[in-house]
């Protein structure tokens, strides 16, 4: 953190590309109104988002993905496998992924105490977009659940694709993949609610929609009563379930592993 | 200028020697590139999906073919930027900060020339024929189209690449007026970061920037002070004719002499911008 204007000019760059969205949602929805209501408020809908509705996920998407986004995870699990440098974690006491997760944890700290700035700046300067207000103590508390949750889903899975690398030294094809399925799939670029019909098994089926979506609509009051709690214990589900994946191919993985060199 | 251009073959034939060195390496950035327009595609066919009369714009004409025509044009010039000045703007900062400029201004050639075409990645033209491909095929499904259908004459397919090439003169401008700065900045590792955040805003239509305080401050300081907003829109118009129905815009010509002052002087004020950092470059090291 030594280049702290730097920082805080690149967490703010990183919303510049969501000024354009946002420009380019507007003139979308104009052509949404009833000839009668040119002027003032956008009052279409897609989906289920009016345009306000969609500049507020937008913006909630951005959070949780700032948590759940793990940059450089896999490939660094990956090139340690390679060259060796996982031996290290084999003579010292610690677990490695425990050691990468308390590393993550301390690292999106910092990142959070730095870049609170730049989101209150935007957060506020969208303020008027939030139509439905705070919402309630309990939705919020799930938001918050929700959302470390997501963070530990994002290790994980991630951490399992890098461990793939003890059985396939090269995983770039899976990350690609990956990113491929995380674009459409997990709602960062648009609300899931817009995809055709047929995808909706395979956003219920798979876990990424809890990477993007499924905080920001909470938030948003767009999931509630029992499909709240349902999503929830959905993700808790899945966090377990990549944490005893994990598990089970980091003792494989070190058992088939052999260092070469060093 | 013969010598330019044999120097300029040379380049070509060594990067292309090169990247193909490396095949399986290329096809699979050959295959990177085009997925990533196929997603861009596919967002916004799920865009326009969401309704019958969804454009881009209120009466703007942006609707769901004339836009990807839009579209593949960003990709062409995208593809040129990228296959062209991409490597070399970022090589130019790196020869800055290692010193190794001072080989270049030893060389009996034109440095701005030198440091603008040694390397080409070839694999970034596959976006360029997936660009053609678009253009051609949306261009095909409005010429047919029942209401309304486009009509296109040569002249047209003429213009369009022309207005093509005077948009990429913007953008090797901007881009190599981006670089050149690294000579005061000593180190320019954003440049790809700052060069994606500026170039986002060429990606759509000028329309949707023409509201607001901010969208006007926006619209101007992209048309006028880095002009990047001409280089997609002047040529995609010329070829999808999203106005035909009420007869074009009055201003559509003023667009194209638009493009072509700010490509003439974009042009003239990167090579003084170049010309500049060069006369505050101190050599590093040694």
């Amino acid at each position: 953190m030594v280049y702290r204007g730097d920082f805080i000019i690149g967490v703010m760059m990183r919303f510049l590309p969501f000024a354009t969205q946002v420009f380019m949602y507007w003139a979308i929805f104009e052509t949404l109104q009833t000839n009668g209501q040119s002027e003032g408020r956008l009052t279409g809908e897609i989906g289920g988002f009016t345009f306000y509705d969609l500049i507020a996920y937008l913006l909630l998407v951005t959070v949780t993905r700032a948590f759940s986004s793990m940059p450089g995870l896999t490939s660094g699990i990956s090139n340690s496998v390679r060259n060796g440098e996982v031996k290290k974690y084999l003579i010292q006491p610690i677990d490695m992924v425990g050691f990468m997760l308390i590393q993550r944890v301390a690292h999106k700290l910092v990142y959070y105490v730095m870049a609170f700035l730049p989101f209150a700046f935007w957060f506020f300067l969208f303020r008027d977009c939030f139509t439905n207000g705070t919402p309630g103590v309990e939705v919020f508390a799930t938001y918050l659940l929700s959302l470390v949750l997501s963070f530990l889903l994002g290790f994980f899975l991630e951490t399992c694709m890098g461990l793939i690398s003890f059985w396939y030294l090269e995983v770039s094809s899976l990350t690609f993949i990956y990113m491929l399925f995380n674009f459409f799939l997990s709602g960062h670029m648009f609300p899931l609610t817009w995809l055709p019909g047929g995808f909706e098994w395979a956003v219920q089926a798979l876990p990424f929609q809890y990477l993007a979506y499924f905080p920001a609509a909470v938030f948003l009051g767009k999931i509630t009563g029992a499909a709240l709690y349902w999503g929830v214990a959905v993700q808790i589900a899945w966090v377990l379930f990549f944490f005893l994946l994990s598990r089970l191919l980091w003792h494989r993985g070190v058992k088939r592993y052999s260092g070469f060199g060093g | 200028m013969k010598t330019y251009i044999q120097v300029f073959l040379t380049f070509a034939r060594n990067s292309l020697v090169r990247d193909l060195s490396f095949r399986t390496n290329f096809l699979l950035q050959c295959v990177t590139s085009i997925s990533w327009a196929i997603m861009n595609w596919a967002f916004f066919k799920i865009i326009f999906a969401q309704g019958k009369n969804i454009a881009i714009g209120k009466g703007t004409g942006w609707t769901e073919n004339e836009f990807f025509i839009f579209l593949g044009t960003v990709w062409i010039i995208n593809a040129i930027v990228q296959t062209f000045f991409m490597p070399n703007a970022q090589e130019f900062s790196e020869l800055i900060r290692t010193g190794n400029l001072d080989f270049a201004l030893l060389k009996p050639i034109d440095t701005q020339f030198l440091v603008s075409f040694p390397r080409m990645n070839w694999a970034s033209l596959a976006n360029f024929f997936l660009g053609v491909v678009v253009v051609a095929f949306y261009a095909n499904v409005l010429t047919h189209e029942a209401v309304n259908p486009l009509s296109l004459s040569v002249l047209q397919v003429f213009l369009y690449v022309v207005f093509i090439g005077a948009g990429v003169v913007i953008m090797y401008s901007v881009m190599i007026s981006l670089a050149a700065t690294s000579v005061w900045l000593g180190r320019n590792q954003n440049l790809y970061m700052i060069w994606f955040y500026l170039t986002n805003f060429y990606r759509y239509p000028m329309e949707i920037y023409q509201r607001g305080v901010i969208g006007w401050g926006l619209w101007g300081f992209f048309s006028f002070v880095v002009p990047v907003l001409v280089v997609a829109n002047v040529p995609a118009r010329t070829l999808a004719q999203p106005l035909r129905e009420s007869g074009g815009n009055r201003w559509e010509n003023w667009l194209i002499l638009l493009l072509f002052t700010m490509a003439l002087v974009s042009l003239l004020v990167s090579r003084r911008v170049f010309r500049w950092a060069l006369s505050s470059y101190r050599s590093a090291s040694s």
